[in-house]
């Protein structure tokens, strides 16, 4: 986007090549796929770009993260953290697994002068990041659900309602395209 | 025990071990070994990077036409590179040529990476090895002025301020903080600036932060959308109406200019804030010209950026294209990726299987299959390695090698064969860094030069930049707005088992895709990346990578503090180049250091 200033931005990171660690990206694809939201809310894939997305950071007055994380909990465990708990959460002992790509990345929009009012971050604990190729584990897929409905719940508390669409958006219409999006991404040889 | 190698190190493996292990799994993990003798000067070095492992298996099967998006993903870093090279590869397996403007426009996205690569590479992740921030705090903001003013016409230069400047950067460390100063080795002795340049510098780190969010709109608006813009097997995914009023999809007059005054920008901070930062920075380093490696003998370049669209030899190449070997600039061989004699990946230091490990395979019969054991000398477990074996497998890149040498790839290298084959647009420059800093042309050979190496083609990528864009803007104004060629989209059109090769020279180095479509689908798929030639590990013969051969010789200050060592691998961009400033477990330091 040319304009890299939004309300809200909803931001998944992660690599989709690495089983779990492609999480983030896909709990906003499929919060994309099934709700509406209104003018001035950013659905961002943002995958492994780090220091790349200081802009959007910078620009945005406020600010939901969807991540996986490794903090040694059962898999699956979802954990949502706000605000100034935010960076410090992802600068503790292996938290966030870009960790090191994204608290750097809200220190730098903070030299810029200004980061996100208020920040949200869904984490959910990985199960398996050693499977290059592999796609989400079932124990964390089923995370999506949940970790969609605790976004919905703090975008709600931010005054922002998302609209749920008639349809979900077909399968390659979303957020990632060409085979990339969840079904094709699974849809092996 | 003392060896020499065929590429002519000599290697002791006798002295203390000190290992450098950052931790991360944002673009892989580099983990550094060096022996260091009793005078703290490194006598063996081993480098081992983990979490490449082939794109072969993901893209099996799958429609060719897809393939960029995927390779976009490997890294964070160099997403745009992938792509293009990845849709080069294709159009080359099928057959299909692509309209000038979609040439222009490629060029243009590749260029404006290089420019932004480098800029952030050179500021926000190199810097830091040269440039002392807390030294920066003790700074005379009105000195500062002075040395900024005595370099450089860029306006921003009044003590004012610097004297505001020196008051952020003053709240932000207090505040603990630190953020990306996070984890440095402040104060370390071989950091050689005065506070005023280290204050100047970290100036122009917060405004190279700045303008580089400026830079990428030129993907934006070429590439539809950024993070991830997008790409076409058979051309741009934009079309151009100048007459257009902004609709989704078209790219019209507005938006041309608007690109147009990005890359005016681009030219004038490169030239009035990088260049001479770098020059400055420089100039009290310039009695430190470790970290040659293979520089001095062995440097290879694809090529890249052609001049007109589907003509991808040598000479319509505008970044050169070749071969040197054992320092002999007075001959530059010719590349080709086509042959199977020249580029060829072997295993037998890497943790992978073949079924004769003598030999290499040239990637079009690339076999990437996991083979994870530890050599006999190694120390610790596999979960936990202590010391690594390098007699044995010990790093999950392969050694590539072209014609048997192991080669280090990058801009210094495109440097080195576009000045060996005496083209003005490199030399020249070349020659009047060396002037400025008064140092011989040796001193190219070198961590320093390296960096330097990278500057000038940020300069030489933004002033190509404009060409490519007047060029498009003229022809669109001629009347072809034509930016994509579908007579091909379509499976049914295409051959049925055919073999591609793509290349271009990425910001760190040269890369290619290798592809083999059967059927309408992809059936091998190998990429080999700059990183892999610049840290391979050693080959069947004994040769050492470029990486490895980097940090010989290189005396540290204090083996406990590696600073020498992320300097030098640092100034060839690695893939891996996040990974190195980083948090070990315990989020305390820089990197795992462990001097035994």
């Amino acid at each position: 986007m040319i304009d890299e200033s939004s309300d809200v931005l909803i931001l998944g990171i992660g690599n989709l090549l690495w089983a779990d660690e492609g999480f983030g990206v896909r709990a906003v694809e499929e919060l994309h796929r099934r709700y509406r939201f209104p003018p001035g809310v950013v659905l961002m894939d943002g995958g492994t770009q780090g220091l790349y997305l200081v802009q959007y950071v910078h620009g945005a007055r406020r600010m939901l993260v969807f991540d996986a994380i490794d903090y040694g909990e059962p898999p699956g465990t979802l954990k949502l953290v706000r605000d100034d708990a935010v960076p410090r959460f992802m600068g503790v002992k292996k938290m966030s697994l870009h960790q090191t790509g994204f608290q750097e990345v809200i220190a730098a929009a903070q030299l810029l002068g200004r980061i996100p009012e208020q920040m949200a971050l869904v984490g959910v604990q990985a199960e398996e990041l050693d499977d290059w190729g592999g796609s989400l584990r079932p124990s964390i897929r089923a995370c999506i659900e949940p970790a969609i409905e605790r976004g919905l719940a703090v975008l709600a508390e931010w005054g922002i309602q998302a609209e749920l669409r008639d349809e979900p958006l077909p399968e390659g219409a979303g957020l990632l395209r060409h085979d990339l999006d969840i079904a094709g991404y699974e849809r092996r040889a | 025990m003392s060896v020499t190698t065929p590429n002519g190190f000599n290697l002791d493996d006798s002295g203390r071990r000190v290992v450098v292990d950052p931790v991360t799994r944002i673009e892989g993990h580099l983990r550094i070994e060096v022996n260091v003798d009793n005078d703290n000067v490194i006598r063996n070095a081993v480098s081992t990077g983990t979490m490449w492992r082939g794109l072969e298996l993901i893209l099996r099967g799958r429609d060719p036409r897809d393939a960029w998006a995927f390779t976009q993903r490997i890294c964070g870093v160099c997403t745009g590179t992938h792509a293009l090279t990845s849709v080069r590869a294709v159009e080359d397996a099928l057959g299909i040529q692509i309209p000038e403007n979609a040439n222009s426009i490629r060029n243009i996205m590749q260029l404006t990476l290089q420019v932004h690569d480098h800029l952030v590479h050179f500021y926000h992740l190199h810097a830091l090895d040269w440039v002392d921030v807390v030294s920066a705090l003790k700074a005379d903001p009105k000195a500062t002025s002075e040395l900024a003013q005595s370099i450089s016409n860029w306006p921003l230069s009044s003590p004012g301020y610097f004297r505001d400047l020196q008051g952020r950067l003053k709240k932000f460390v207090e505040s603990g903080q630190l953020g990306p100063f996070k984890n440095a080795y402040w104060g370390h002795p071989a950091y050689k600036l005065p506070p005023e340049a280290n204050l100047m510098a970290v100036a122009h780190y917060l405004e190279a932060l700045d303008f580089q969010r400026e830079i990428v709109k030129i993907h934006t608006i070429y590439g539809g959308k950024n993070p991830h813009p997008n790409w076409l097997v058979g051309g741009a995914p934009c079309s151009i109406n100048l007459d257009g009023t902004g609709a989704v999809g078209a790219v019209n007059m507005e938006r041309m200019n608007l690109v147009s005054s990005i890359i005016d920008r681009c030219i004038e901070f490169t030239e009035q804030v990088y260049i001479p930062d770098l020059l400055a920075i420089a100039s009290f380093y310039k009695g430190w010209l470790h970290g040659g490696g293979l520089s001095s003998t062995n440097v290879m370049s694809y090529g890249d950026i052609p001049e007109h669209a589907n003509d991808y030899s040598a000479g319509n190449l505008l970044l050169p294209r070749g071969a040197i070997i054992n320092g002999n600039l007075a001959e530059v061989h010719e590349v080709d990726l086509r042959d199977a004699e020249q580029v060829q990946e072997y295993v037998t230091h890497s943790w992978y299987k073949y079924a004769d490990e003598s030999r290499g395979l040239h990637p079009w019969d690339g076999v990437t299959e996991p083979n994870f054991e530890l050599g006999p000398k190694a120390k610790g477990s596999k979960k936990h390695i202590e010391n690594l074996d390098e007699g044995a497998k010990y790093s999950w890149l392969k050694a590539p090698r072209w014609r048997g040498h192991a080669m280090e790839v990058g801009p210094l290298s495109r440097y080195i064969i576009g000045y060996a084959q005496g083209n003005p647009e490199f030399k020249e420059p070349v020659e009047a860094v060396l002037r400025h800093l008064d140092v011989p042309v040796t001193a190219l050979f070198s961590t320093l030069g390296r960096t330097a190496a990278r500057g000038l083609e940020c300069q030489w990528a933004a002033h190509k930049l404009k060409y490519f864009q007047q060029k498009l803007m003229a022809n669109v104004k001629a009347g072809d707005s034509s930016t994509a060629n579908t007579e091909k989209w379509e499976p049914s059109s295409w051959p049925r088992d055919v073999k591609g090769v793509g290349f271009t020279e990425a910001p760190r180095g040269a890369l290619a895709h290798w592809v083999h479509i059967k059927d309408t689908k992809i059936a091998n798929y190998q990429c080999v990346v700059p990183t892999t030639w610049n840290g391979s590990p050693r080959d069947p013969a004994g040769n050492i990578g470029a990486f490895e051969a980097s940090l010989m010789d290189t005396p540290m200050a204090d083996p406990h503090q590696p600073l020498e060592i992320l300097r030098t691998i640092h100034s060839f961009d690695p893939c891996l180049a996040c990974s190195t400033h980083v948090m070990s477990e315990d989020g305390a330091e820089m990197a795992e250091i462990r001097v035994r």
